[in-house]
């Protein structure tokens, strides 16, 4: 049988995006720190401008290094195309005005990273009269009950935080497209290496690329990732896309770009309007994160079971969250949809609450302690003496972070060096 | 615009300006399984130059309703009949892969109708391989896969899309996964039956411009040299870097030669 030769995940996430240059051949994909770019002539000016011809007008908009980062997400995603953003927050946003405005709703997993609780439950109420009704990940009735007929999205991670909740995507897809309305995965924890939304019936992917597509911690960013599988005519309830838009002389996107409409739109409108671009130099970073990504997150992977599996061991810990556990109540669903991990980040309780884990954190000497997730190097945060210190312990419970909540990104150090490290440290945790 | 054609609704993307007939117009055929999205980088440049455009999605695909003509002579007709109903008795015909077949057939069976041909991905025959024909039979995802594929060169296959931030092997994949099942083995077999176009070749008498891309596995450039040699008035152009997919890979060739050959 005749084969179709695409080009492998591996081989993809090296070139995809970007052939050597003619002028310079340059191999690395050059930064090309310009805000602006000269026109041929008054016609291609004025073509580049109507979007009647493809290119470069200002890096607001676009910018051949971010074009390459953008093609490259896409590419290992399995979509259409990407638009890469100033941070995953501006990703996430930026999705919202290019499907909906004033009076909408989204249902979302109730389960989610608290820039996006924050952002979904406060700031769209306030700014855009856009509500959100949060929902159990593990219940995809849960989602089809909530939505109303101004829902315009489904919203939801795939693994959620700090739960690790599974999302059943095909599930939760198949009861938003009865519904009429996309899906849209934040898929930063798992990258595409572990898990590619679209393949399960997801129609929008975001990423914080500042996690383990960059992986080394030096850049923010975020990318929006269009999987074209939606149509948006059938649907019916989106006139972002379907509609006459006055600021392109009646352009229709859905119907001049197909697949490509909701991506178009947020470019040409969302970065246009809002502004939140990726700096050239900034997509050079997580290109070169990119380049190993396939190879870093397997080693992620492996590190984590193996401290997965002394953690659970352990008799400073009461309790480790990891879905490959049998413990875990999405164990059958990770087999299913996770088979190459679960990622690298995870949650375990330290026996003597609040104060054990201070003492734990001040000993460590490997891991980092700091807020982010998603890097090459290990890093830990004890969410009740730090980030939600000002909580009590009931209402800790409430937000679903105890104050024996331990949090930690495993990198890639040598797994042994990590085990003795948490190892001196739990012991230390528990002498007061 | 939505053309109502014996109770079927057939549709036309007009490039972002309301239809005209009053311009000269444009008709844009696209390829088996495909539809008028194919020419988005070609339809707003020739709408905003002084150009009705008629980017039809052919009976059976995209959001025309069905059934599609299992025939060449049948996808001729079809646009014959389409272009009378709206009172256009004359028009520049553009079509590529299938497309140009149907503008081959159109301008021998309807000759006064074209004004001018433009055939894009051409060969005096598509024989379809077998493995493709028989996985689009059976609706098989790999008949997708085979077709953006072999439609695309090895450049296209890594990136560098002419709109940043677009992934072409994605999008054309996307593309053909909506088009209805059945409709691309239909058409593949439309085009693999199709044995008439050097025959009709003769008969075109409409100036006829042929653009080839330079890495075509599809169509081989060399059937389309036998084609141009079969019609009367005809030039060759030949799209340097590009595949089957012409218009998307090299959208600006495109536009460029055919303002310049109206």
């Amino acid at each position: 049988m005749a084969d179709p030769k695409f080009l492998r995940f591996d081989t993809l996430s090296l070139h995809a995006g970007h052939e050597p240059d003619s002028d310079h051949h340059a191999r690395a994909v050059p930064i090309y720190q310009t805000t602006s770019y000269v026109f041929e002539d008054v016609d291609q000016a004025a073509g580049l401008f109507n979007l009647e011809r493809q290119g470069h007008i200002y890096s607001r908009i676009s910018n051949p290094t971010v074009a390459a980062f953008e093609e490259r997400v896409a590419a290992l995603e399995g979509g259409v195309g990407a638009v890469a953003t100033a941070s995953g927050q501006a990703a996430v946003f930026l999705a919202i005005p290019t499907l909906m405005g004033t009076g909408a709703h989204i249902v979302s997993s109730g389960s989610l990273y608290g820039g996006t609780h924050n952002l979904f439950a406060n700031t769209l109420p306030r700014v855009a009269g856009i509500t959100t009704t949060f929902v159990d990940p593990r219940d995809p009735d849960a989602f089809a009950a909530a939505i109303r007929p101004e829902t315009r999205l489904v919203y939801g991670e795939t693994l959620g935080n700090p739960g690790l909740e599974v999302l059943n995507v095909p599930a939760v897809a198949d009861v938003a497209h009865a519904a009429g309305l996309p899906l849209m995965i934040d898929n930063t924890f798992a990258t595409p290496y572990l898990f590619r939304p679209f393949d399960h019936g997801a129609d929008i992917v975001m990423h914080s690329a500042t996690k383990f597509i960059g992986g080394h911690g030096v850049a923010v960013g975020g990318v929006l990732v269009d999987g074209g599988t939606f149509d948006w005519h059938t649907s019916g309830k989106f006139p972002t896309l379907t509609a006459p838009y006055d600021s392109y002389h009646g352009l229709e996107f859905a119907d001049e770009f197909g697949t490509q409409a909701f991506l178009m739109r947020a470019r040409v409108e969302g970065l246009r309007d809002f502004g939140a671009a990726m700096a050239p130099q900034t997509a050079f970073y997580l290109l070169q994160g990119l380049e190993t990504l396939p190879v870093r997150m397997a080693r992620h992977v492996d590190n984590t079971r193996k401290i997965v599996a002394f953690l659970d061991e352990a008799p400073e810990v009461s309790w480790v969250v990891y879905p490959e556990l049998d413990s875990h109540p999405d164990h059958n669903l990770a087999a299913e949809l996770l088979p190459k991990g679960s990622g690298a980040i995870f949650p375990f309780g330290i026996r003597g609450g609040r104060d054990a884990g201070r003492r734990f954190i001040e000993r460590l000497g490997v891991f980092s302690h700091l807020a982010n997730v998603g890097d090459a190097k290990s890093l830990v945060i004890h969410p009740a003496s730090t980030t939600h210190a000002t909580m009590s312990s009931e209402e800790l419970d409430a937000a679903g972070v105890g104050e024996d909540l331990v949090r930690l990104s495993i990198g890639l150090e040598d797994p042994d060096d990590l085990i003795a490290d948490l190892a001196q440290a739990l012991r230390a945790s528990q002498r007061s | 615009m939505d053309i109502i054609l014996a109770g079927i609704k057939v549709h036309a993307s007009t490039g972002g300006k309301p239809f005209d007939a009053t311009q000269p117009t444009v008709v844009l055929l696209h390829g088996a399984g495909m539809d008028h999205t194919v020419w988005q980088f070609q339809s707003r440049a020739f709408a905003y130059r002084g150009y009705s455009v008629l980017s039809l999605d052919l009976p059976g695909h995209g959001r025309s309703d069905g059934p599609a003509p299992t025939t060449i002579a049948g996808y001729a007709d079809v646009v014959a009949e389409l272009l009378t109903k709206i009172g256009i008795d004359h028009a520049h015909i553009v079509g590529h892969s299938m497309g140009a077949f149907i503008g081959i057939e159109l301008a021998a069976r309807h000759r006064d109708m074209v004004q001018s041909l433009t055939l894009i991905g051409v060969s005096e025959r598509m024989p379809v391989h077998p493995d493709l024909l028989e996985a689009a039979e059976a609706d098989d995802h790999l008949a997708f896969d085979l077709v953006a594929s072999w439609s695309h060169t090895r450049t296209a296959h890594t990136g560098g899309h002419p709109t940043p931030g677009l992934w072409m092997m994605g999008s054309t994949v996307r593309l053909l996964e909506r088009s209805r099942p059945g409709v691309l083995h239909n058409d593949l077999a439309a085009c693999n039956a199709y044995d008439s176009a050097l025959d009709r070749a003769g008969e075109i008498t409409a100036p006829t411009l042929i653009l080839m891309g330079e890495h075509d596995l599809m169509t081989r450039p060399k059937g389309a040299e036998i084609l141009a040699a079969a019609i009367p008035d005809s030039t060759t152009f030949i799209v340097r870097g590009a595949g089957h997919m012409v218009m998307v890979e090299r959208p600006d060739p495109v536009i460029d030669e055919l303002l310049a050959f109206w």
